[in-house]
């Protein structure tokens, strides 16, 4: 155990002074705490010592570098003294208000029932009362005095702990091992304190590191109002109460007390959020960065793509006029069902990879993909979600991408209209072209032109997916009216035509439905509704039906394929699952480790797969549409993103490696042509063998 | 809606009796007695009998606390010794100056908490989100009764923008101007902690929320950011937030009575440590259960509308 905890704490510290802010705070605490520590040897006058021939004189005099007060006391040593009080009442406060609520909620969870109960009212209808009310009241009672105020705030903090650490210990008193510590023997006294206690360690220190700042803030507080510290006791807040009288005439014998509590608790607090950096595991999860609205993309690639831009306008100049000026509104506005590319000869239809002849050029594709490469930048690491993809999506039809989840699938797919987030996301090289319409690097305002509109997302899982606060008719009607020149009423109308559309029985009533009142089959309806409000040319699904029941999994798959065949859209359909993706798709891209493995027509792969990654894939799906079977169905794990072998990423993995496979990169070759619209394509040096 | 009001109406009910027991309680903790503590330590015997059976001190505890409980039900909190006036009356001439007071602050932390956390969130790592987050670090951190002081020196003394201090009465004063002007300061004093603690609350949870995938799902809809941000992730947050401004609520009422008391404002929170320096425990006591009881509609009021913003909760 404790050689679990040793190098995770020497992590956390070293988290800890990576936070500049973090280490300021504690020297600040440092330095105060060292000061008042010494305050009975530092050569200070004595703080009571009244002498009233040298009242209120103002900083900077002979002998009291702060002046003194109204009765000729030394401020610089009742700052001093006063601060060793004020810490060391905040300090106590703190420490007693921690250990009753502390035992109070991890009792409470231990125990439950009654026991829990009784305590945990008792600790709201403390909560019931404005937080220094109570504290008031106490005092009121006990009646004025630093001890009482003391009490009086250890009293009214201790619901937070108790809730803090209530909170955190149910979830452990669940868990197998403390099943595991009763069965080995171990009383309740060593479970509650040998193993719960340990364990809610971080919740304590969190919550102390939010409550002792108050702590202080309040000792001061009823101080100030005369109802802590009696005088001539220095404290910071009452000195700053006796400063009051004399405020217009010695300004400095309030303001000073008042700036050392600043100081102190500002360095209280800065140490504080520094600890819950290292100690809240939400936040060490990165979670408060917050993504752009697109994906960056690389500066060098975007300035070529810019030249390139440049270059083209020129050459375009002499035969049409009203080519891509990067106006969204220009391209593509007609509705876009014909999806009609627009006399847009995008020059070069660079077909690296591809070399079949009367493939469709690159301005006829409602979707093309080169060389894309999306990696994620983080402090120390690049990951290579997705390297060097390539594929063609001609109109009206479905193409798979198919991989284990960290394969690069959904990377790829988000980096079409730049939604992979960034940080850490960045788009290092490639293009996506819309008829020819190059999306990456493209303005903002294009790719949300773009966005919901000519290209069309459904997501993995509708419950998070949609917004939980608003209706679904609202969700789809929002959709409706960022792309058409509609009223409220028409989008509202055109939301109710589209849940009919995706199948929704009783579309009328349900409009006002929220999310969570829809079942999660009807929730992706919904999300499919909001892909089709615009008339798409691609929906990209990315494993639209990986969160549903394998019944309503087959439903949603033959309502995607009924609207395609309808309405002519053309599909990236993204799965782990190659029984969902050969039910919807004609052609399959296999991917791993960010690149794509093998590609070729479902028929193909399905009867001849030539990578050993696709056979194991496929060989792990005889269950159809079954859920969660991704990551343990091959042995062995993918490899590190940021640190990929110099020859064949799955080598590690397969049963026919050769010493030639992990010597040097292994190309994507063609291996056979005539597949739909692509080629058949392979990386494998063995492939030939492939005699199945 | 009304039945999720009314369920909540009847869970106030519990909540208020458990008030009214840790009143009752902590004031029974007083050494001696309440009469003890009235009279002083030099009261005469017969003084003591006489306000013991006034206070009904002689009977039983539960006894005791059933007809103290009637009392207050009939509004009837007792007679403050040393005003020699009732309780109520008192309270309910402080009460209006208070909620005004604190009011004024809560909305002012509320609106620029808020927006201040939103623009922190939006322009994460830029010099914006430093800015306010140094400002706000320094808010959370400050003592409300000295910044109090500190404000009346400068806008007040030196700059005599505003009155040092002295509202005498909310009404019949000297008209609505008036009241805004004498209430700049103290409310600003007051709201700064509590604005830093929604600003901090908002910043963090936008920052959340605009990781979810909604917000995904919004921006693939080809929304702008300002729909992304002020309608799809801005009312999720609130989800978070209003609870906060809930117990912000009680901080502020709380926090009034130093801010009352640096400024001389004639509210509940003057008055209590008025009262309790001068051990009048009644006038104390009755000053505690009316705000306590004002606190429990407030968070009822809270709860509604965390039930307008959020669809999930029902009765």
């Amino acid at each position: 155990m404790s050689g679990s905890v040793r190098p995770r704490f020497g992590a956390g510290l070293r988290r800890f002074f990576y936070n500049r802010l973090a280490v300021v705070g504690l020297g600040i605490l440092i330095a105060i705490a060292a000061v008042s520590l010494l305050a009975p040897i530092l050569p200070l006058a004595h703080p009571n010592i009244t002498d009233l021939a040298m009242r209120i004189m103002p900083p900077g005099t002979e002998g009291h570098v702060l002046g003194t007060d109204q009765l000729g006391r030394d401020i610089l040593s009742r700052l001093i003294w006063g601060t060793r009080i004020s810490l060391a009442v905040g300090l106590s406060a703190t420490a007693i208000a921690a250990i009753i609520g502390s035992l109070i909620g991890i009792v409470s969870a231990f125990y439950g029932g009654v026991i829990d109960n009784t305590l945990m009212r008792g600790i709201d209808m403390l909560m019931a009362f404005p937080y220094i009310l109570l504290a008031l009241a106490i005092v009121a009672v006990l009646g004025p005095g630093l001890f009482n105020a003391l009490i009086a705030i250890s009293v009214v903090n201790i619901p937070f702990f108790a809730r803090n650490v209530r909170g955190a210990t149910v979830s452990l008193v669940r868990l197998e091992y403390i099943d595991a510590a009763r069965l080995s023997g171990k009383n309740n006294f060593k479970i509650l304190f040998g193993e719960l206690l340990p364990n809610v360690m971080p919740v304590i220190v969190i919550t102390i590191s939010t409550t002792v700042g108050w702590m202080i803030l309040e000792t001061a507080g009823l101080s100030f109002l005369g109802l802590g510290a009696q005088p001539p006791t220095p404290d910071l807040g009452s000195m700053l109460g006796d400063g009051r009288s004399v405020i217009l005439t010695a300004p400095h014998v309030a303001t000073l007390p008042g700036l050392v509590i600043l100081v102190l608790v500002i360095g209280i607090n800065l140490v504080g959020d520094g600890l819950r950096d290292v100690l809240d595991p939400y936040l060490r999860a990165g979670a408060l960065v917050s993504p752009r609205p697109a994906t960056e993309v690389d500066a060098k690639l975007l300035a070529r793509k810019r030249a390139e831009k440049a270059d083209d306008r020129r050459a375009g100049e002499s035969e049409d006029g009203n080519r891509k000026t990067g106006a969204p509104g220009g391209a593509q506005s007609d509705g876009g069902d014909s999806g009609q590319p627009d006399g847009d000869a995008q020059s070069d239809g660079d077909g690296s990879g591809h070399s079949d002849g009367g493939a469709p050029h690159i301005s006829e594709l409602p979707l093309s993909v080169r060389n894309l490469r999306t990696w994620f930048w983080q402090r120390d690491a690049q990951i290579h979600a997705a390297d060097d993809v390539s594929f063609d999506l001609p109109k009206g039809r479905a193409l798979g991408i198919m991989g284990e989840s960290g394969s690069g699938k959904s990377v790829t797919a988000l980096s079409v209209l730049g939604l992979v987030p960034t940080p850490p996301g960045r788009i290092m090289d490639g293009s996506v072209a819309y008829y020819g319409e190059e999306l990456v690097g493209a303005p903002l305002e294009k790719l949300r032109f773009y966005r919901g509109n000519r290209i069309a997302y459904i997501f993995q899982n509708p419950m998070t997916s949609l917004n939980p606060l608003f209706s679904v008719g609202e969700q789809i009607a929002e959709a409706v009216r960022r792309h058409q020149p509609v009223t409220g009423e028409e989008a509202r109308a055109k939301a109710g035509e589209l849940m009919d559309m995706v199948q929704i029985p009783d579309a009328r009533r349900r409009i006002n439905d929220y999310p969570h009142q829809l079942s999660g089959g009807m929730r992706q309806r919904i999300g499919i509704a909001i892909a089709l409000a615009n008339d798409p040319d691609v929906i990209i699904a990315d494993e639209p039906t990986t969160a549903l029941d394998v019944t309503i999994q087959a439903q949603i798959l033959r309502l995607l394929e009924d609207l395609r065949e309808r309405y002519g859209v053309s599909l990236v359909f993204i799965s782990h699952d190659f029984g969902v993706v050969s039910a919807v798709c004609e052609r399959i891209v296999v991917m791993y480790a960010g690149e794509i493995v093998e590609s070729g027509s479902v028929e193909e792969i399905y009867r001849r797969p030539l990578h050993p990654y696709t056979r194991r894939l496929m060989a792990c799906v005889p269950k159809v549409g079954s859920r969660g079977a991704e990551m343990d169905a091959i042995p062995g794990l993918p490899p590190a993103l940021d640190r990929l072998p110099a020859g064949c990423r799955f080598a590690d993995r397969c049963d026919m490696a050769i010493e030639a496979c992990t010597s040097a990169p292994v190309p994507l070759e063609e291996h056979a042509n005539g597949s739909p619209f692509g080629a058949r394509e392979v990386r494998c040096i063995r492939a030939k063998e492939v005699t199945v | 809606m009304y039945r999720y009001i009314a369920r909540r109406l009847v869970m106030m009910v519990p909540v208020l009796l458990g008030i009214s027991i840790i009143v009752f309680f902590i004031m029974e903790l007083i050494p001696g007695d309440a009469a003890q503590a009235i009279l002083g330590s030099y009261a005469t015997p017969e003084n003591l009998a006489r306000v013991r059976r006034e206070l009904g001190l002689d009977q039983p505890l539960v006894h005791r606390y059933f007809i103290w409980l009637g009392n207050i039900l009939q509004g009837d909190l007792g007679r403050s010794y040393i005003l020699q006036r009732p309780v109520l009356d008192e309270v309910l001439d402080r009460l209006g100056p208070t909620m005004l007071l604190a009011g004024t602050s809560l909305m002012l932390a509320a609106l620029f908490g808020m927006f201040a956390g939103v623009v922190a969130a939006i322009k994460q790592f830029r010099w914006q989100d430093g800015l306010l987050t140094t400002v706000v670090l320094i808010g959370i951190s400050t003592p409300s009764f000295w910044l109090g002081l500190m404000l009346t020196l400068v806008f007040a003394v030196e700059l005599g923008w505003f009155p040092v201090s002295g509202m005498s009465r909310v009404v019949g004063g000297g008209g609505i101007g008036d009241i805004l002007h004498h209430l700049v300061l103290p409310s600003v004093s007051l709201a700064i902690v509590a604005t830093g603690v929604i600003a901090r609350l908002t910043r963090s949870t936008m920052l959340e929320v605009l990781r979810r995938d909604f917000i995904r799902s919004a921006r693939a809809k080809g929304l702008n950011e300002r729909s992304v941000i002020l309608k799809h992730a801005y009312k999720n947050a609130l989800v978070s937030i209003i609870p906060v401004l809930g117990i912000q609520t009680g901080f502020v009422i709380g926090g009034a009575v130093y801010i009352e008391t640096v400024f001389q404002w004639p509210g509940i929170g003057r008055m209590l440590v008025g009262a309790i320096q001068q051990r009048d425990i009644l006038l104390v006591q009755g000053g505690v259960v009316v705000i306590a009881a004002l606190y429990v509609i407030i968070n009822l009021i809270v709860d509604v509308l965390q039930s307008v913003v959020d669809p999930r909760i029902t009765v």
